[in-house]
């Protein structure tokens, strides 16, 4: 009962982590696409200006994800971290560079190490998501099991690469979505347009992608293939897919803030489609959850640890994301660092 | 002995570069803690002085630091990032056996750093467009969050050093969980507080010590002056404080992980009137060669009296104790922290001294050559401390529960030195580019200073120190503060 509790939070972190991390490393992507210096300096500027105020609370779910993980279900994460080593060992260096980069680019001043930085930044926005969505589809089709060694087909095999594939792709589309509306919120309507396009073709390979995952998990991943088509994982299917449609129409016009909405559903719902489809296992026909589960009293302080966190980062959070949507929230620039600079003539 | 040499040579390929790679990437990553827990108190000190007595000066040093902590937070989640993966890459035997156990102090850690991120955005972002007692306010909660965080990692190490909290069943997994008593574990009181105050104390000395440089370069005007005092104040308060905790963890040590505490004194056999060693090498053999002996002094700090008996590395087997080598690193460390926390509390006396009689800072340059070099010596002193507690844990991961060659991942040792060699590579970038973006702020700033006078403004988004501006966007109406809000920004100069 309980351990299924945890379960739900941890595939809820996760599912935020696909959302947040996921509009984070879409930022990335479309940096990674805008072209040269000169054609690419104009999404560039959006980017680095939209992803810096929450950047790092995007990036925290991950550890949330880690730290349930290994509490709430530590067998599960030995397993997982033993076959899907490589995977994994190289979504952290893309995570390293990646953070480093994007901290790094905005200090540095001349246009040489902006570009490495920049190139740094970009391309690990693609490597990781790729190779966080390959350990999770070697997950999802059973090939984590007790005695797996960490070999390449753990997480090189279909699944994998469509769960992989898929994972850039969304990224791709909240990027999209997200810089679309965030044009809009910095006056800058030619990149509303140039984003929506964007995310609009992302969207498409999202679409495509996903019922190719759907036809590939028949043969490769039945037990997910079974839960995707019945019960609820279908409803979250479908909910999928609906706001799939939604989401396009949105897009299709320059709208409001609420493609965000139906884009951050498109991804929300497949990932908790996938967590669903999944019951009753941790790792499909080889580990239930009740199986996985730690010691029922950590199980309970894990539960009660993180309802008194979410008491009181709701609020931080919301404060945070009101403050940046009311435009409250403005970087220092080199004047306010100066002496006598802005700041002090309040 | 014989079982030390098997044991070693049965020690898995893998073991070696999982451990490289776990002390590197701690080592690199404790560099940036002591400015994450104590730079946002020490800037608030600072801001709240600046308010509240209306000074420019202490509020563009609150703000400068703010750009500074904007950058080392960032990479700090990286780094931090990396570490909890590496629980899983490098030691998933720990986790999958032990992670229900003390996995918890992780889950407050998660929650506290969480909030920390989001009132560390607030309050970096809030400089311009809030009003400045509401930014101050939403800055107050960051030291707390900060210290809550640092109570779940030190609550899951200090529960390494001194398992307790579970029992074992029959075949050797721990059943019934107390999570309270895995929490608060015999060495958690004397870790957490000697790691708090070692980050405060450290932070205070790093930064402090850049204000002394200038001070030594000439630059001797009121910015430094309060550049400097506000820091060293904190850090010269603690440190005596730190001394007398310091002497109350190695004691606890000595209680609770008598053999840790043999590494630390290099003692070979248990014993009373025990001398003491300053440095010096243990040998396979048990004898001591190099160093400074002083007769009873170990008994003495140890129990208060010469015939105080310590327990000796040869009380348990070979391979239940660190190697010679292992309790050679340890002892170094563990006299090396000693020494330099001596040295930092004759600083600090130097200057709470002059303070106290006569109201000024120490007009010697010798005071501020010290100064300057308190801030990496207080970092070495950190990562002494820290390979202390840990060298002298060996060969255990969980203290006579858990040897650090079962906790190990079965991955080959190739892909480890491969991934290792990467880690390394990129980890050098990292702090390389992290070094030089804020020795360029640095200069920047000095040069605008020197300018003096109000810059000109115009500047283009792309040079914006991190966290870059929005008003680029706007540029008009936010280099003017006038007409956005009540008091748009903080400095409040009339």
């Amino acid at each position: 009962m309980i351990a299924g509790v945890v379960a739900v939070v941890l595939l809820l972190v996760i599912t935020a982590y696909a959302c947040a991390g996921g509009t984070d490393y879409g930022a990335g992507f479309w940096d990674l696409t805008a072209g040269g210096a000169e054609r690419g300096k104009r999404p560039r500027w959006l980017i680095d200006h939209a992803m810096a105020p929450v950047w790092e609370v995007n990036n925290v779910w991950l550890i949330f994800v880690l730290v349930i993980m290994w509490t709430g279900f530590p067998v599960f994460f030995q397993q997982v971290f033993t076959a899907m080593w490589l995977p994994l060992a190289l979504a952290v260096v893309g995570t390293v560079l990646r953070g480093a980069g994007f901290a790094l680019r905005k200090p540095s001043r001349r246009l040489a190490g902006r570009r490495l930085y920049g190139a740094v930044f970009a391309v690990s926005s693609l490597l990781t998501p790729f190779f966080l969505g390959a350990a999770a589809g070697g997950v999802a089709s059973g090939r984590v099991t007790a005695g797996t060694m960490a070999a390449t087909e753990a997480w090189a095999n279909p699944t994998s690469l469509l769960f992989g594939l898929l994972a850039v792709a969304t990224t791709a589309l909240l990027g999209g979505v997200f810089l679309a509306a965030d044009a809009r919120r910095f006056d800058a309507p030619d990149l509303d347009g140039y984003f929506r396009r964007r995310a609009l073709g992302a969207l498409a390979v999202v679409a495509v992608l996903a019922l190719v995952t759907l036809f590939v998990t028949h043969g490769d991943a039945p037990h997910l293939w079974h839960g995707l088509t019945h019960g609820v994982g279908l409803f979250f299917v479908v909910v999928a897919a609906l706001s799939t449609l939604a989401t396009a129409w949105l897009l299709m016009r320059p709208s409001g803030g609420w493609a965000r909405v139906s884009a951050v559903t498109v991804v929300a719902s497949s990932v908790i489609a996938w967590g669903m489809a999944q019951r009753p296992y941790l790792i499909p026909t080889s580990m239930t959850i009740a199986e996985g589960a730690g010691a029922h009293t950590t199980l309970r302080w894990l539960t009660f640890v993180t309802l008194v966190a979410v008491l009181l980062i709701i609020p931080a959070v919301a404060l945070l994301y009101w403050l940046d949507t009311q435009g409250e929230l403005e970087g220092l620039t080199d004047a306010d660092l100066r002496r006598g600079g802005s700041g002090d003539e309040g | 002995m014989h079982i030390a040499v098997a044991l070693l040579t049965d020690a898995p390929a893998q073991m070696l570069p999982a451990r490289s790679m776990m002390a590197f990437t701690l080592a690199s990553h404790i560099i940036l803690v002591p400015l994450g827990v104590a730079l946002p108190l020490i800037t608030l000190v600072m801001h709240g002085y600046g308010l509240r007595r209306g000074d420019p000066d202490a509020l563009l040093l609150a703000r400068r630091w703010s750009a500074v902590m904007a950058v080392q937070f960032a990479i700090g989640v990286v780094t931090g990032t990396v570490l909890s993966f590496e629980f899983g890459l490098l030691w998933p035997g720990m986790m999958g056996r032990w992670g229900d156990v003390f996995g918890i102090g992780f889950g407050v850690e998660a929650w506290a750093f969480f909030l920390e991120a989001v009132l560390i955005a607030i309050y970096l972002y809030g400089w311009r467009r809030l009003p400045s007692r509401i930014h101050f306010l939403l800055g107050l909660p960051l030291p707390f969050a900060a210290l809550l965080g640092a109570f779940g990692i030190l609550a899951a190490n200090s529960w390494m050093n001194t398992p307790r909290g579970f029992t074992l069943d029959s075949a050797g997994n721990p059943v019934d969980v107390k999570i309270w008593k895995a929490i608060f574990t015999p060495m958690f009181g004397p870790q957490y507080w000697h790691f708090v105050v070692a980050m405060f104390v450290t932070a205070g000395y790093v930064v402090a010590g850049v204000y002394a440089v200038g001070w030594l370069r000439g630059r001797r005007d009121r910015y430094h002056r309060l550049g400097f005092t506000v820091p060293f104040t904190v850090a010269a308060v603690l440190t005596p404080v730190q001394f007398m905790l310091g002497d109350s963890i190695a004691r606890q040590v000595f209680h609770k992980q008598p053999v840790k505490f043999a590494a630390m004194e290099i003692v070979w056999n248990t014993d009373t009137h025990v001398p003491e060693y300053l440095f010096g090498r243990l040998h396979p053999d048990g004898t001591v060669s190099g160093g400074i002996k002083i007769p009873q002094l170990d008994s003495i700090l140890a129990g208060f009296r010469p015939d105080t008996r310590v327990t000796g590395l040869t009380s348990v087997p070979a391979s239940d104790r660190p190697t010679a080598t292992q309790a050679t690193i340890t002892h170094f460390a563990f006299d090396a922290m000693v020494f330099i926390g001596s040295l930092l509390l004759l600083l600090a006396l130097w200057y709470g001294v002059l303070w106290l009689w006569r109201r000024r800072l120490p007009t010697s340059p010798w005071f501020f050559r010290g100064a300057a070099c308190a801030g990496v010596a207080s970092v070495v002193a950190v990562e002494c401390g820290w390979i202390t507690t840990e060298v002298g844990r060996q060969p255990w991961i969980v203290y006579e529960n858990m040897r650090v060659a079962e906790a190990v991942t079965s991955t080959r040792s190739t892909g480890l030195w491969i991934t290792f060699g990467i880690v390394v590579a990129v980890y050098v970038f990292v702090f390389g580019s992290f070094l030089v973006v804020l020795l360029k702020m640095r200069t920047r700033w000095r040069l605008a200073d020197e300018r003096s006078g109000p810059a000109t403004p115009a500047e283009t988004p792309e040079t914006d120190t991190p966290y870059g501006p929005r008003s680029a966007v706007t540029a008009a109406d936010t280099s003017r503060t006038g007409g956005d809000g009540p008091s748009s920004a903080p400095g409040g100069r009339p």
